[in-house]
């Protein structure tokens, strides 16, 4: 017992810096009486730092030939090193699904003797828990750099998300920290599923039964703040990929020194910076943005102090205000305080009657923030004609943000 | 006139049925275990009848698309005892054609759609928190003390999920809960001597010599998992509310 304690927790915290815990997106079903689906995505419980847990998130080997500077598990590190075998992960995913702890695995792997012999492993792991415990919950799995292109197309039939990791925003980034890895070897596995998808849902169309390949899609991930990269190379990097592989997620990851030593203080992560980073994907996914608009040549950064789209309505004031009661859904969806759900709403309430400032505050938009940039039906005259900054300045004053502490220099007392 | 009901959703569709077939006026409907705070008033206690709840059920049927039929439903099992007041007025108006469910400007209207809203939210947690213990035959056993009465919107998902294993989800507030064999559901009341008699042997939740092991296992590594450096409790407590931690096994105090 001592000994699987001891593994679980080495192979736990070595994978708990891969963020992606998504468990939503497949649609895969219990059949015949076996046991789970993957059809719902459900947080199970969060940890302290607020992330929530879904997957039982673990290395199968935290053993590595690669010696990337970035990485807990690189091979110079002195660390405790484990490894589990295909049973055990098995005997562990199962027992905690069945006491409905977690809606799945995700199961990564450092890499040891080479990318074959380590995707092998996987793939063992992932046919036995399908095949052998007729499990149908969710698995993710990593996709090892260099791997045959047969094992990845095997390991497609079994598993509802791969993802692989870029690591670092840029190619010149990757090099300095991980002179082994390039992202010309994460584009090839990206891909093949990529292209595996494409031809067995064009086969969908024809064929009734066909079987299910990574049904919940691939995804990848960036280290940020590790390297020098500014904001407009990581969203580029992230815009590119979405459209050139289709993928679902990108996840952005605060980079945190690793602690060599426990008398170091711990060292905040950039977690403002990732958090606005998360909202510019957001808006180049389901808002219609270009990343070019957002983060360009003249404007590399994002603004801490505001969030993306306002950063962008108030560098676009020409735009503004628009007409609540006439404009169309993409210019509605451009306003500051008006997420897609408001937009909806709203195209539906104004179908009865024009709409009035206290409507729209029911209809739980955020006013404040938006009053800048909008016409409603009794909107006094005159509002809409001040200068960007004065516009900023106002809301900035008006709430205190929950953030404030992080640009706050002064030191608390208490 | 005030009406008073045995607490069920049978009770209420009743209680409507009551409502048309005598012509009372209602100005209240209340639990019939509150009947005391009654003074002046004339009561009418209402008999639940499957025949009557059936037929005015039928009536909501062609009124109010399913979305709004859950609505109703959930709304009734909130347990509130003006919620269900107010889905009984709601209902009376309903069929004399006195109400339109789209209209969110009606007070009542929206506390019901609020209040199902809310059982809807504490519904899916109990998915996610529910947590089973393995027994020494092989049952797979839950506590939970939900705020509201969750249990019935949540068998199906279980029963999807956990189709090759036997489990009890049982209620400690509400004293019921399911028992699922591996084939069918069965709802059961007050355990353990009940359950004992069927289901398990003499003593009835002797674990599994496994569940121990599997139980720390999940505890070392939910802490495992966690990251010092982004440490956030208030943002942990608005997920996982304090009072769902004595029931969860990642959360639970251990005296040992």
């Amino acid at each position: 017992m001592e000994r699987i304690r001891e593994k679980l927790s080495i192979l736990a915290d070595a994978a708990k810096y891969d963020v992606s815990c998504s468990s939503s997106g497949s649609k895969r079903k219990n059949t015949d009486k076996g046991i789970g689906d993957a059809s719902n995505g459900i947080c199970h419980t969060y940890t302290e730092d607020g992330r929530c847990v879904s997957l039982l998130k673990i290395l199968l080997t935290n053993y590595c030939i690669y010696d990337c500077a970035f990485c807990v598990s690189r091979s110079s590190n002195d660390i405790k090193r484990a490894a589990f075998t295909v049973d055990e992960v098995v005997e562990l995913t199962m027992n905690f699904y069945r006491r409905n702890y977690i809606e799945g695995l995700f199961l990564s792997s450092g890499i040891f003797k080479n990318a074959d012999y380590t995707m092998e492993r996987l793939l063992k792991i992932v046919k036995k828990l399908r095949t052998e415990e007729r499990y149908n919950g969710y698995i993710h799995l990593k996709t090892i750099p260099g791997a045959s292109e047969e094992l990845i197309n095997e390991a497609g039939l079994y598993v509802d998300r791969m993802s692989i990791n870029l690591e670092m925003p840029t190619e010149e980034g990757l090099k300095k920290v991980a002179p082994e890895k390039s992202h010309e070897a994460v584009k090839r596995p990206l891909g093949i599923v990529q292209n595996k998808i494409q031809q067995f849902r064009e086969e969908r169309k024809l064929i009734k039964h066909v079987p299910q390949f990574v049904p919940a899609g691939q995804s990848t991930q960036m280290v940020i703040g590790a390297t020098p990269e500014n904001d407009m190379q990581i969203m580029h990097t992230a815009s590119a990929y979405y459209k050139n592989f289709s993928l679902k997620r990108v996840y952005y990851s605060g980079y945190i020194p690793i602690r060599t030593d426990d008398v170091l203080p711990v060292v905040q992560p950039p977690l403002m910076r990732e958090h606005r980073l998360y909202q510019t994907d957001w808006l180049l996914r389901f808002y219609g943005f270009n990343v070019h608009e957002l983060l360009n040549e003249k404007h590399p950064d994002l603004d801490m102090q505001v969030d993306p789209k306002l950063m962008w309505a108030l560098r676009n004031m020409h735009c503004f205000p628009v007409d609540i009661n006439t404009a169309d859904f993409q210019s509605l969806l451009r306003v500051p305080g008006i997420g897609r759900q408001s937009v909806q709403k709203i195209i539906e309430a104004r179908r009865f009657g024009r709409l009035r400032i206290d409507q729209l505050r029911k209809l739980g938009i955020a006013y404040n923030r938006a009053q800048y940039f909008i016409v409603c039906a009794d909107t006094p005259v005159g509002l809409g004609s001040l200068q960007d900054y004065q516009v900023r300045s106002r809301i900035l004053n008006q709430g205190k943000s929950k953030y404030a502490p992080a640009f706050s220099t002064q030191l608390s007392l208490f | 006139m005030i009406y008073l009901f045995d607490k069920s959703f049978e009770g209420i569709l009743s209680a409507v049925f009551d409502c048309y077939e005598y012509r009372h006026e209602v100005s209240r409907l209340l639990p019939a275990d509150q009947a005391q705070q009654v003074l002046f008033e004339e009561t009418h206690t209402v008999y639940s009848s499957s025949e009557k709840s059936e037929r005015v059920w039928k009536g909501i049927q062609a009124k109010a698309d399913a979305g709004w039929q859950r609505i109703l439903y959930c709304a009734f099992l909130s347990e509130l005892t003006e919620v269900h007041h107010t889905l009984f007025m709601v209902l009376v108006r309903l069929f004399a054609g006195q109400v339109n469910l789209d209209n969110y400007g009606d007070d009542a209207v929206l506390l019901l759609a609020q209040t199902a809203k809310k059982v809807e939210r504490e519904k899916h947690r109990m998915k996610a928190f529910i947590r089973f213990e393995k027994s020494e035959d092989g049952m797979y056993f839950a506590r939970i003390a939900p705020d509201f009465n969750v249990i019935p919107l949540i068998i199906t998902f279980f029963k999807d999920r956990y189709a090759d294993q036997p489990w009890i989800i049982y209620d400690q507030k509400r004293l019921c809960g399911v028992l699922y064999d591996t084939d069918q559901v069965h709802h059961i009341r007050k355990l353990p001597e009940d359950l004992s008699e069927h289901m398990l042997p003499d003593k009835p939740l002797q674990m599994d010599e496994d569940e121990t092991l599997y139980a720390t296992l999940w505890r070392d590594y939910f802490k495992s998992t966690n990251i010092e450096a982004r440490k956030n409790p208030k943002l942990h407590r608005q997920h996982v509310p304090k009072r769902y931690w004595h029931l969860l096994t990642e959360k639970k105090i251990i005296w040992e």
